[in-house]
């Protein structure tokens, strides 16, 4: 028989699997740090420290798990409707976008807390507008989702590119970005929290789209697991056959499940537009997106998996950019190297070590049957 | 300089930038064609130019390093055999993974190694390859209209450039005129049939991803070793996925993917030309109109707007024999 079709215990598919697949990711990271030359055990305790030695690093650690919280959650949508969202790039770029607008109209009349609820929607709705094309396209055309969305982030960069150098520059600058919100426009930190921790924040960007993003993570948990909306997309991510054979509608469901996802990724953009940099620039989001596809496949696409993938990738992001200054051997792009072997391991080889193990466990659980 | 100068001198740049354009469309063509999608084409591009450029540089030898860019290319060819074809595992997650690998890798490496933020070394003399002037340029140079295209756009290239056109027809060939093509077109559209045949599926498809991994290789060694003088940080630049998008849009076969690179090609030579100039009764024209059009045209395409792009069938599925 083959090991495919055997039954696991939940445990072992969704903690020891993913683990070995993490483990060995890192060791691979490992041997290419010993191989320039540099101890990949002293690289480890440099990157941890780095990640969470002080409280600004953790606010910056914090920071980055932000950002990719929402774009693991907007590629995770996306995957429990069986479509793989590549555009979560682009649609967080063209979050920023309504991010900025709403920013810009509103900071001068408001207090922060009027703006954000805007801004939140803004950037929905623009990241979700720049999913609709790719999805309508998918849905009515049978255009591959996968090709549309990497087209969409490229021209999301052209246009946004345009639009900065174009249009909103500030006359007489040169940086193409836009003018500096006034606080009315920018979300504040969140260094009351640090300090409940006895911890300082100091200039670490680490602010309320942190909180938006945690109740995002339990709003996605509601509408995949406890709505008829999410099981209509479950249902399709498994068999697209099935579902329409169950009537459930095959465009609508496509096309729904890519807005949510464009939605999650432009909200992204609430983080480095309106709570660090208080300004729209070019290339804001930095990979953040395709981040997103590497925590979405760790976390197992699901909220709390997220979170805890989007935490490691922080702690890289910070403790990489650390550790390139403690050792300049290591240049920050090793995070990107990690980045890869992990969505290799954890995505596309996720069941390398499946055959292994079934026949490790089968040899336990017929010991144990013998045994009684 | 007048028209006809500005339109030899685009034509030329138009060669010279589809050249890796239509070496990689042409690797992906080989690994869809048999069933397996390609998104890692803008990695193995990256690696190969990556490698073609240290083993070029150490060697002094460019044929060394285009050998190197090919072997690179083809061990990432492997892995993502390795993934989608021995264990089954998503084709396009896989594709995505080796292109961050090799992003981040060429960095690391460049950098460890050489210590220039990235670059390699440059590289000069037998280190690269040179423009080949073809004969008779100087006395053809004289002759009105023909004179500057043979001299300016068909001679004064490399050998890479020659080898691409060359690698058109020989695809369309093995694609359409060997066995070995035959077999590689069905197991793309029906594995099952193939597998009945009692040809194997996978070995099948492991040899159209080598066929990939070389044609990669001379991708990467053409834009390190043939058009720059070394590796720069990034230097595929998206060029991966543009000869994606050319792919679709000649809808998987050989000589209108030739087509559709120079034509995307034509459109980043007439960008460069445009930057800062303007044109009569339209004024400036933005250089990201001419940046965004190929992706633009290939989802319009995608659409079914301009005929219809159907891939390859069993494209994307891993073939599982006990169905």
């Amino acid at each position: 028989m083959s090991t495919a079709s055997v039954p696991l215990p939940s445990w072992i598919s969704y903690g020891v699997l993913p683990l070995l697949n993490l483990l060995l990711a890192f060791f691979i990271s490992g041997l290419v740090v010993w191989s320039i030359g540099e101890n990949p055990f002293q690289a480890l305790k440099l990157l941890i420290e780095g990640a969470l030695g002080r409280g600004e690093a953790i606010g910056f650690t914090l920071f980055y798990t932000t950002s990719f919280i929402f774009t693991g959650l907007s590629v995770a949508v996306a995957f429990h409707a069986g479509l793989f969202n590549i555009g979560s790039e682009g649609q967080a770029y063209v979050g920023g976008l309504g991010a900025a607008l709403v920013a810009l109209a509103l900071d001068h009349y408001v207090p922060w807390y009027v703006t954000m609820p805007f801004a939140v929607i803004g950037a929905a709705v623009f990241g979700a507008g720049w999913a609709f094309i790719p999805a309508w396209l998918q849905a009515k055309r049978g255009s591959h989702v996968v090709i549309t969305t990497i087209m969409f982030n490229f021209i999301a960069a052209a246009l946004m590119v345009y639009l900065l150098v174009n249009v909103f520059i500030v006359p007489g600058k040169m940086a193409p970005e836009t003018r500096t919100f006034l606080p009315g426009g920018q979300l504040p930190k969140l260094d009351w929290l640090m300090a409940l921790f006895g911890m300082k924040l100091g200039p670490a960007p680490f602010n309320v789209s942190f909180i938006i993003a945690l109740v995002m993570c339990y709003l996605v948990w509601l509408l995949i697991w406890r709505s008829k909306l999410g099981y209509e997309m479950r249902t399709l991510g498994i068999s697209p056959s099935a579902a329409v054979y169950a009537g459930i509608p095959y465009s609508r469901t496509v096309i729904i499940a890519m807005l949510i996802s464009g939605g999650l990724a432009g909200m992204m953009a609430l983080n480095p537009v309106m709570g660090a940099s208080a300004r729209l620039q070019v290339e804001f989001v930095a990979g953040a997106g395709f981040v997103g596809i590497a925590v979405s496949l760790m976390g197992r696409s699901h909220p709390l998996g997220i979170i805890f993938s989007a935490l490691l990738f922080g702690m890289l992001y910070q403790g990489g950019a650390d550790l390139s200054f403690e050792m300049p051997n290591i240049t920050r792009e090793m995070i990107v190297v990690i980045q890869g072997l992990v969505i290799l391991f954890a995505g596309a080889l996720e069941y390398m070590f499946r055959p292994a193990l079934v026949r490790i466990y089968q040899q336990f659980a017929g010991q144990k049957l013998a045994g009684k | 300089m007048d028209y006809f100068d500005i339109f030899v001198s685009i034509l030329g740049s138009t060669i010279r930038l589809s050249i890796p354009l239509i070496f990689t469309a042409l690797a992906g063509l080989f690994s869809e064609r048999a069933g397996i999608f390609d998104i890692g084409l803008e990695g193995k591009m990256l690696a190969a130019a990556f490698a073609a450029a240290c083993l070029a540089y150490v060697s002094g030898n460019a044929w060394i390093g285009l050998l190197g860019g090919i072997g690179v290319s083809i061990l990432f060819s492997l892995i993502h055999g390795f993934a989608s074809i021995t264990n089954r595992g998503n084709q396009i997650v896989s594709g995505v993974a080796l292109n961050f690998i090799a992003a981040g890798l060429t960095i690391v490496l460049g950098q460890a190694w050489f210590n220039q933020g990235g670059r390699t070394p440059g590289l000069t003399g037998d280190a690269r390859f040179a423009p080949i002037i073809l004969p008779g340029v100087d006395v053809m140079r004289e002759v009105p209209v023909i004179g500057p295209l043979y001299a300016n756009v068909i001679s004064g290239n490399n050998i890479l450039t020659y080898l691409a056109f060359a690698a058109v027809p020989l695809s369309w060939w093995i694609l359409y005129r060997t066995r070995f093509g035959l077999r590689l077109r069905a197991v793309g559209e029906n594995p099952a049939a193939v597998d009945t045949a009692g040809i194997s599926v996978a070995f099948l498809r492991y040899r159209a991803l080598l066929v990939t991994g070389v044609l990669g290789g001379f991708a990467g060694a053409y834009l390190a070793i043939a058009q720059s003088a070394a590796f720069i940080n990034n230097m595929s630049a998206g060029k991966g996925y543009i000869a994606l998008a050319a792919l679709i849009f000649a809808k998987w076969k050989p000589v209108p993917v030739m087509f559709a690179c120079l034509l995307f090609g034509f459109l980043d030579a007439v960008a460069n030309f445009m930057q800062g100039k303007s044109l009569p009764m339209i004024g400036e024209v933005p250089v990201q109109i001419f940046q965004a059009l190929p992706y633009v045209l290939t989802c319009v395409l995608l659409a079914g707007f301009i005929g219809i792009a159907r891939p390859p069938k069993a494209g994307g599925v891993p073939y599982v024999k006990e169905r």
